[in-house]
């Protein structure tokens, strides 16, 4: 008789619990089991990695930010039905993850997630959106605008943003032409005295990042002489801020007489550097040669592809083919993979165009083995395939280009595409 | 006096005529295949690192140039394209582009006009032939 009554008691108790559990966190989501795709999303891929297709056709999918519950950020560079990020989750868990809302009316590229805030960039203007406990927007409609009236001109506009544990965030300031020419891109058009674009753009900014409405005045030119940059991170082994530079084009087209097709689709290096405040990468002066290893005098500015710029230029840690388009960086620190990635540096490269007549490269996702900050081997093709073709001859053709990385709390890593607005998703997967 | 006039204009006659033979033979000379023969040549040289082997240009970056309003329309606009460059928001198909394209003007009035006339026969394009004679005459005005 007792027994009788205990139990039942005991599974309402059970059931209450329960619901005010699931009551407290009703917005809590669980993270999806990774689990790959039959043919891997099309990718390949080194042995034991595996992919899924976790979204389509969202748009211009630029950066991305993974929550501690495996939930989605994603910034559009142009905003699709208003809306320029999308939030996704996988609430059914088929690995396909939907579209739960978008908001904010402004497109861009760069988003972030530090301290309880998610950071999100337009070409002029970086916002923060306070989050809750799940780490979701709780006004997605009135951001604080914390950065305000930055250059943006047509090249080289998009504004990425990265924080560091000091409450610091930084920005790239593109410099909006190719090689600070009297005529951008023109034949034989010397380059402007004392580059005056500097002062403004062609390097990193650091502001704070609990500080509403700043500009120049309030930042710190933290880095400069860096041409255009999309992808950056910071390395928490060494507390130190990297950038992937996007290397100067048009050495043929602009100086055919110092350079043939061939020179202009190889040089420069897409250079990784290591910057410290202060630092100077040396644009538009000198330019970082992928066969002398060694930044080179810069046409513009008196160069003939041979005479070694000044010294007081840093030189890059790692130094990647030409024109390949890096257009996100991230160090790796989950527990997923296997141990040789660990600290190591994935980058995206969207896929070069300045290579032409030559046929085109990148449209993959490099690794660079790492260890206590400095490049422990060298870099290798990750990913590859999001073209879906054997080789790229016009960047029209590429079905999928990799734009944005991000690392889930599972230790996997995504990707997005800014052609189709697929998203990927990358596991390790021992049994496979 | 009326004879040395008679003779004048002989010999002026004369003179135009053959020049209009010379004009007529260049003309031959140039058939269209030829024009669009050097124009792909010019292409492959000045165009193909931006606008891509295909015509289809660089998303966000270097517009495409198939079937473009800019390469079928007013011929006006096109050569001065070519001849002063480009540097501002153009919208096609919904997309717009971030690159300046540069004054190509150290091409002379024969390339320009041959390369123009490729572009508006190739990509799926079909569209009248470009002459010298009008690019010079767009060079030497001032107006835009
Ligand atoms: C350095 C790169 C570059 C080179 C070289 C270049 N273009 Fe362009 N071109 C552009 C860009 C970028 C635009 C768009 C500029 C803008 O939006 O203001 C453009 C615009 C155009 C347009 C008008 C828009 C359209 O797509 O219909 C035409 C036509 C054109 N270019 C033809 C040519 C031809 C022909 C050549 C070679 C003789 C050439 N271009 C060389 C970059 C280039």
């Amino acid at each position: 008789m007792r027994k009788k009554t205990i139990i039942p008691l005991f599974i309402a108790c059970l059931v209450i619990v329960g619901i005010s559990f699931s009551f407290m966190n009703k917005h809590k989501n669980d993270v999806t089991p990774f689990k790959p795709d039959a043919d891997n999303a099309g990718l390949k891929l080194p042995v034991g990695f595996g992919a899924n297709k976790v979204a389509d056709n969202l748009g211009k999918a630029r950066h991305i930010v993974i929550t501690k519950d495996g939930s989605i950020y994603i910034k559009l560079m142009k905003v699709v039905d208003g809306k320029g990020i999308l939030f996704l989750q996988d609430k059914d868990k088929d690995g396909k993850y939907e579209v739960q809302t978008a908001f904010c009316n402004y497109g861009g590229t760069g988003v972030t997630i530090k301290n309880g805030y998610l950071y999100a960039s337009s070409d002029k203007e970086v916002f923060r959106y306070k989050l809750d406990e799940n780490e979701q927007v709780i006004d997605p409609a009135n951001p604080e605008k914390i950065i305000t009236g930055l250059l943006a001109r047509r090249q080289h506009q998009t504004k990425s943003i990265l924080l560091d544990n000091e409450d610091n965030i930084y920005v790239n300031i593109g410099a909006p032409t190719n090689s600070c020419q009297e005529n951008d891109r023109g034949l034989e058009s010397k380059g402007k005295v004392g580059c005056p674009i500097l002062d403004s753009a062609g390097g990193i900014w650091q502001f704070k990042a609990n500080k509403l409405n700043q500009s120049y005045a309030d930042g710190l030119r933290y880095a400069t002489g860096i041409r255009n940059v999309m992808g950056l991170d910071w390395n928490t082994q060494n507390n130190t801020l990297y950038v992937m530079q996007h290397g100067r084009d048009n050495l043929n087209s602009s100086w055919p007489k110092l350079f043939n097709t061939k020179q202009s689709a190889e040089i420069p290096a897409e250079a990784m550097y290591m910057i410290k405040k202060g630092d100077n990468a040396g644009w538009p002066y000198v330019y970082y040669d992928t066969y002398q290893h060694k930044n080179i005098l810069a046409p513009e500015y008196g160069g003939d592809g041979k005479k070694e710029g000044s010294k007081e230029f840093i030189n890059p840690i790692v130094a990647f083919p030409a024109h390949m388009a890096p257009n996100a960086l991230l160090f790796y620190t989950g527990n997923m993979f296997p141990e040789r990635y660990k600290q190591g540096a994935f980058v995206a490269f969207h896929g070069s165009w300045n290579r032409a007549p030559e046929k085109q490269a990148g449209y993959f996702v490099a690794f660079v083995p790492f260890k206590d900050g400095k490049p422990a081997g060298e870099w290798e093709v990750f990913a590859d395939g999001f073209s879906g073709l054997n080789e790229v001859m016009a960047p029209r053709e590429a079905l999928h280009r990799p734009c944005g990385l991000a690392q889930g709390p599972d230790g996997s890593l995504y990707v997005t595409d800014d052609v189709k607005g697929t998203v990927y998703r990358i596991g390790y997967n021992i049994n496979k | 006096m009326k004879k040395i006039i008679c003779a004048a204009i002989l010999i002026i006659g004369f003179l135009s005529n053959s020049k209009a033979q010379i004009k007529k033979k260049d003309i031959v000379a140039k058939t269209p295949t030829n024009q669009l023969a050097k124009g792909k040549i010019l292409y492959a040289k000045h165009c193909v690192v931006c606008h891509q082997a295909d015509g289809g240009g660089v998303m966000g970056l270097n517009p495409p140039l198939i079937k473009t309003d800019y390469v079928l329309g007013d011929q006006k606009r096109l050569i001065n394209i070519i001849l002063k460059g480009l540097d501002k928001e153009i919208e096609i198909d919904g997309e717009t582009y971030a690159n300046p394209m540069p004054g190509l003007s150290h091409l002379s009035d024969q390339e320009v006009a041959d390369v123009l006339s490729y572009i508006r026969n190739n990509f799926g394009n079909k569209a009248s032939i470009i002459s010298p004679a009008q690019v010079k005459v767009i060079r030497a005005s001032k107006t835009k």
